[in-house]
């Protein structure tokens, strides 16, 4: 138990130090709305926030629109990495497919992803469907230009090894390539997953009727400045806590790397 | 018109081989040039030449990661038209499969052959332990040292039990401590169990100490300069210091020195 605790202990302390400078800056919001260093027509007080938060969260109403963001999010940024992880891969094994989607791929990796919203809401209206295409759209990319990369890396003579220990060449893109294309896939999901955050928000402050980023503009609308603050906190932790879970997932994934 | 030790005893005849090396940039060349060359049934026979000189490349033709475009190959009788577990190659740079552990790297062969699970272990282990791996079958290669990736991927080419084995210069990114050592267990196996062992080398000691014959390669393009006979009683520990041995490294190094500087002019500016 002692032991335990000795070794949390230092972890928690080098945590907090790390994490500081989070903490300063929210005493700096504490203190420029005491001292009135901004109005608060501005920025809202953090207790207010807080006190909006704690009624909005206890209401259920930020729930439903928590699980709703959540299940377009979710939904969109797994098609996103299934069909543009196969993809990249796809690309990288199979010479045609590359001719045909490289200069696809290139014209539309620059393209503001946001310039989809109303396109998508036009083809299939204000529901989860046209988030979840949106989204899908947005966070392909980089997921399939990772996998791309990182399969057309695959070395030689692990897929010679693996023929000559009996694979057939189907056998060794399974084997070989696409094990091979998993670290830079994975960078390229991370990008996509704080894609999807920017592009469910935005979305959903245009053209929804539920979500997280319907509530902030439907709060902001209703003069609830308070309640708007909370939901943005919000957002911005879920974010965090879903990168942070991701990484961890990541390490987890390719601990055979040193 | 093969060289070899004695007709009809040949397991490999290669015969008037030749291959263009053609970069994705720059012009092709010609890597190995009309080659011929028998190697018997458990024989073991190193190419030596300098580096460049198309020795790896002959290796990767005979495991057929690349198409004969001029000349045969056949191994028992039979042409060469791809990769198989009959021919079993081990690389300088290891090749192991990274994201496997090393248990999981020995039974992939073992797997793809279709044996049942069990098997698959006892037979992975039996050939961890015989190279001296006991207690290192969960760690990834990442945690090994290079003495330790090598002998991995001796295992797990030995497991499939392949008739010959191919060796890329398999000692090459090693220290001298280990590389000795790693060429001890190397012909300890090859006793034990003999195989075809075609070894890559630009070691010129090595190749006398290891190989019963050592065919000499020319600097680019790639031809067989010479077959030298080099049978010494390897259970003597002091092989390498007898005037035997030195003679014949001596012999074979002067056929080589001509081709290394033949192959440093080459490659001058």
């Amino acid at each position: 138990m002692s032991a335990a605790l000795a070794r949390v202990g230092p972890a928690l302390g080098v945590g907090l130090f790390r994490y500081l400078p989070i903490l300063l800056l929210l005493l700096l919001w504490l203190a420029a709305t005491r001292f009135d260093w901004v109005s608060t027509g501005v920025l809202p007080p953090l207790p207010n926030v807080l006190v909006s938060g704690y009624d909005l969260v206890t209401e259920g109403d930020f729930w439903v629109n928590t699980g709703s963001s959540l299940y377009r999010g979710g939904t969109g940024l797994l098609i996103s990495i299934v069909v543009g992880g196969a993809l990249g891969i796809a690309m990288a094994w199979w010479r045609p497919l590359r001719y045909v989607m490289s200069p696809i791929v290139e014209i539309f990796y620059p393209l503001p992803k946001s310039a989809l919203i109303p396109v998508t809401a036009l083809w299939l209206g204000y529901g989860d469907t046209s988030k979840i295409l949106l989204i899908f759209l947005g966070c392909m990319l980089p997921v399939t230009i990772g996998a791309y990369n990182g399969a057309r890396g695959a070395e030689q003579t692990l897929i010679w090894s693996a023929r000559s220990l009996g694979a057939s060449r189907l056998q060794t893109l399974f084997d070989v390539v696409v094990p091979s294309a998993l670290p830079e896939m994975l960078n390229g999901v991370r990008t996509a997953l704080a894609l999807s955050f920017i592009l469910l928000v935005a979305s959903e402050l245009i053209v929804a009727r539920k979500g997280l980023g319907y509530l902030i503009g439907f709060l902001g609308d209703g003069g609830n400045y308070d309640g708007m603050f909370a939901v943005v906190l919000a957002v911005a932790m879920l974010g965090f806590f879903a990168d942070r879970l991701y990484l961890a997932f990541n390490r987890w994934v390719l601990r055979w790397r040193e | 018109m093969a060289q070899g030790n004695g007709a009809g005893a040949s397991q490999i005849v290669i015969d008037r081989l030749s291959h263009m090396y053609r970069p994705a940039h720059g012009r092709p060349v010609l890597a190995v040039d009309d080659v011929s060359l028998a190697v018997g049934h458990r024989e073991f026979i190193a190419l030596l030449g300098p580096s460049g000189c198309g020795k790896s490349t002959l290796l990767y033709l005979l495991g057929g990661f690349l198409p004969t475009e001029a000349g045969t190959i056949t191994v028992d009788g039979k042409p060469v038209r791809g990769p198989g577990p009959d021919r079993g190659i081990v690389f300088q740079h290891f090749a192991l499969f990274p994201w496997k552990t090393v248990r999981a790297n020995v039974m992939y062969g073992l797997k793809r052959a279709g044996l049942p699970r069990g098997e698959q272990e006892k037979r992975a282990q039996d050939f961890i332990d015989l190279v001296g791996l006991h207690g290192f079958e969960d760690s990834y290669p990442s945690q090994l040292s290079g003495g330790m990736k090598q002998r991995t991927a001796i295992a797990r080419t030995l497991a499939i039990d392949p008739k010959i084995l191919l060796m890329d210069e398999p000692f090459g990114a090693l220290d001298a401590q280990t590389r000795s050592l790693m060429q001890e267990e190397l012909l300890g196996i090859w006793q034990r169990s003999p195989k075809t062992v075609i070894f890559v080398t630009h070691d010129v000691q090595e190749a006398v100490y290891l190989a019963q014959r050592v065919a000499v390669m020319s600097a680019r393009p790639g031809r067989i300069k010479a077959i030298i006979e080099t049978k010494f009683d390897r259970s003597d520990p002091h092989l390498t210091k007898t005037k035997p041995f030195i003679d014949k490294v001596d012999e074979i190094w002067e056929l080589v020195r001509a081709e290394a500087i033949k192959a440093q002019m080459g490659r001058a500016p």
